[in-house]
């Protein structure tokens, strides 16, 4: 039986804006996580915005010229240029009197965290009035699946191929930008759709540079199918693999409390990039979150209700020492 | 919806607009092609909690109803929307070409 609040009427509810501001019948692979990013972003922002993109899948994803995704002007830019794109046309609005014009400098991980890095220092640096958001996919997808420095640590990308799969952790750009005394910055996530627009929303109220961080699924990047694209970026927060936070002038503050423990192995089991990770490796990864957790908990000054699970993987990890991941000796 | 009329024809220098502007929308581009298996909306077990809209990577589900409906000029047969339904208002079915 049809429920009765629901007969005639217009009942279908929602949790965030209705207004599109992209279009479908753009080129994303099916599930992918990084249109819904966008999508988010934009019904936050509105269209008194303009973007500056790099080369990354959003450029391409956009669509061939002469066509576009989006409602809104969009800059094609150089790979390591996203900032230094997004301030000049920021400097050139600002003469003109347009500064209220939302400037956003969007790029992928490894456009930002690598080859773009400088330009962001840059920007932040000087206190450029722009917002940069990296959607994060965790590796170079455009091309191809190469590992960049946003890889977690154990994936299998193109470019870390069995047995030499990423040996390094991945790099905390938001303690980098918060080394830089920067406004604003904070992380989302694909899956809290509500949690990032109150951020995009903050973000767009500060005079200054901000950077957000969002995690988007990539199903054939990460190895999973496409219908699953929410379910295993949602694991990620609940797993506190990538917690939901932000950084106000230095302070920190979590948006999304985790009270359950949830192990890391629920979200990497679900990816063929993690399939070949043994319990033990599983269990560094493990303890990789449990120190991230910790050092966030001390920063946003609360009580780190897992202290006991950093304690015991501490104790189990330094048994086994696997090869592939550098392990300091006490 | 009629792709066609947005498309944009270019046949020389003549034709291109001032600057390399994009001028046209990728709704001309029916990525509806792209599926294998298709959503199908169960409208009775629907509890109208609109979570297939919100997680659509293709923006493809109309809401202003009282129940979900599918455009498959673009649905891409991703499978989310039946994936996050709560209530299994949505399964996929094999696409018949
Ligand atoms: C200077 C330069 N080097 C390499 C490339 C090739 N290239 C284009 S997109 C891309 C990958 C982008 O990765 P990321 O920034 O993570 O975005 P994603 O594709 O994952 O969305 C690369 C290597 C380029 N366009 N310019
Ligand atoms: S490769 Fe990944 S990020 Fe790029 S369009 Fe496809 S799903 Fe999206
Ligand atoms: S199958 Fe995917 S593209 Fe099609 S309506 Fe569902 S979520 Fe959208
Ligand atoms: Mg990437």
């Amino acid at each position: 039986m049809r429920p009765s609040h629901l007969v005639g009427g217009k009942t279908m509810k929602t949790t965030i804006p209705k207004e599109e501001l992209v279009y479908s019948g753009h080129l994303a692979c099916q599930g992918c996580g990084a249109t819904l990013a966008m999508r988010y972003t934009l019904k936050a922002l509105g269209q008194n915005t303009v973007y500056s993109v790099p080369a990354c899948c959003w450029s391409v994803i956009d669509g061939p010229f002469p066509y576009t995704s989006l409602q809104i002007p969009l800059f094609h830019t150089a790979f390591e240029t996203a900032a230094s794109m997004a301030s000049g046309i920021q400097a050139g609005f600002a003469i003109r009197g347009k500064g209220d014009i939302n400037v956003v400098a969007w790029a992928g991980d490894g456009g930002t965290v690598d080859i773009g890095i400088q330009a962001l220092s840059g920007m932040v640096e000087r206190g450029d009035n722009v917002l940069y958001i990296c959607y994060d996919n965790e590796a170079y997808m455009n091309t191809g699946i190469q590992r960049s420095g946003s890889t977690p640590v154990g994936a299998w990308t193109t470019t870390t191929p069995p047995p030499h799969f990423k040996k390094s952790p991945k790099k905390d750009m938001v303690a980098i930008m918060v080394a830089h005394h920067i406004p604003y910055t904070a992380t989302g996530n694909i899956a809290y759709p509500e949690d990032w627009i109150k951020k995009v929303n903050k973000a767009k109220e500060i005079v200054g540079p901000k950077y957000l961080q969002i995690l988007a699924s990539c199903p054939p990047g990460w190895k999973h199918s496409s219908e699953i694209s929410i379910e295993v970026v949602r694991l990620a927060t609940s797993t506190r693999k990538w917690p939901l936070y932000e950084v106000e002038n230095g302070n920190y503050k979590f948006t999304r409390m985790t009270r359950k423990f949830v192990p890391v192995s629920e979200f990497l089991k679900l990816q063929g990039r993690f399939r070949h990770l043994t319990e033990e490796e599983i269990d560094v990864i493990q303890l990789l979150v449990e120190e991230h957790w910790a050092d966030l908990c001390a920063k946003a000054g609360i009580e780190n209700q897992f202290a006991d699970k950093l304690e015991g993987y501490t104790e189990k990890v330094k048994k086994h020492h696997p090869q592939w991941f550098h392990i300091e000796e006490d | 919806m009629m792709a066609e009329k947005y498309e944009i024809k270019i046949s020389g220098a003549k034709d291109m607009p001032p600057m390399a502007a994009s001028l046209g929308k990728m709704l001309v581009n029916k990525t509806g092609s792209w599926r294998n298996i298709r959503p199908l909306v169960i409208p009775e077990k629907c509890n109208g909690c609109s979570l297939c809209w919100k997680f659509c990577p293709d923006f493809c589900i109309n809401i202003d109803g009282d129940y979900p409906i599918i455009n498959y000029d673009y649905c891409k047969g991703c499978g989310v929307c039946a994936h996050e339904c709560p209530t299994e208002a949505i399964v996929m079915e094999e696409e018949i070409k």
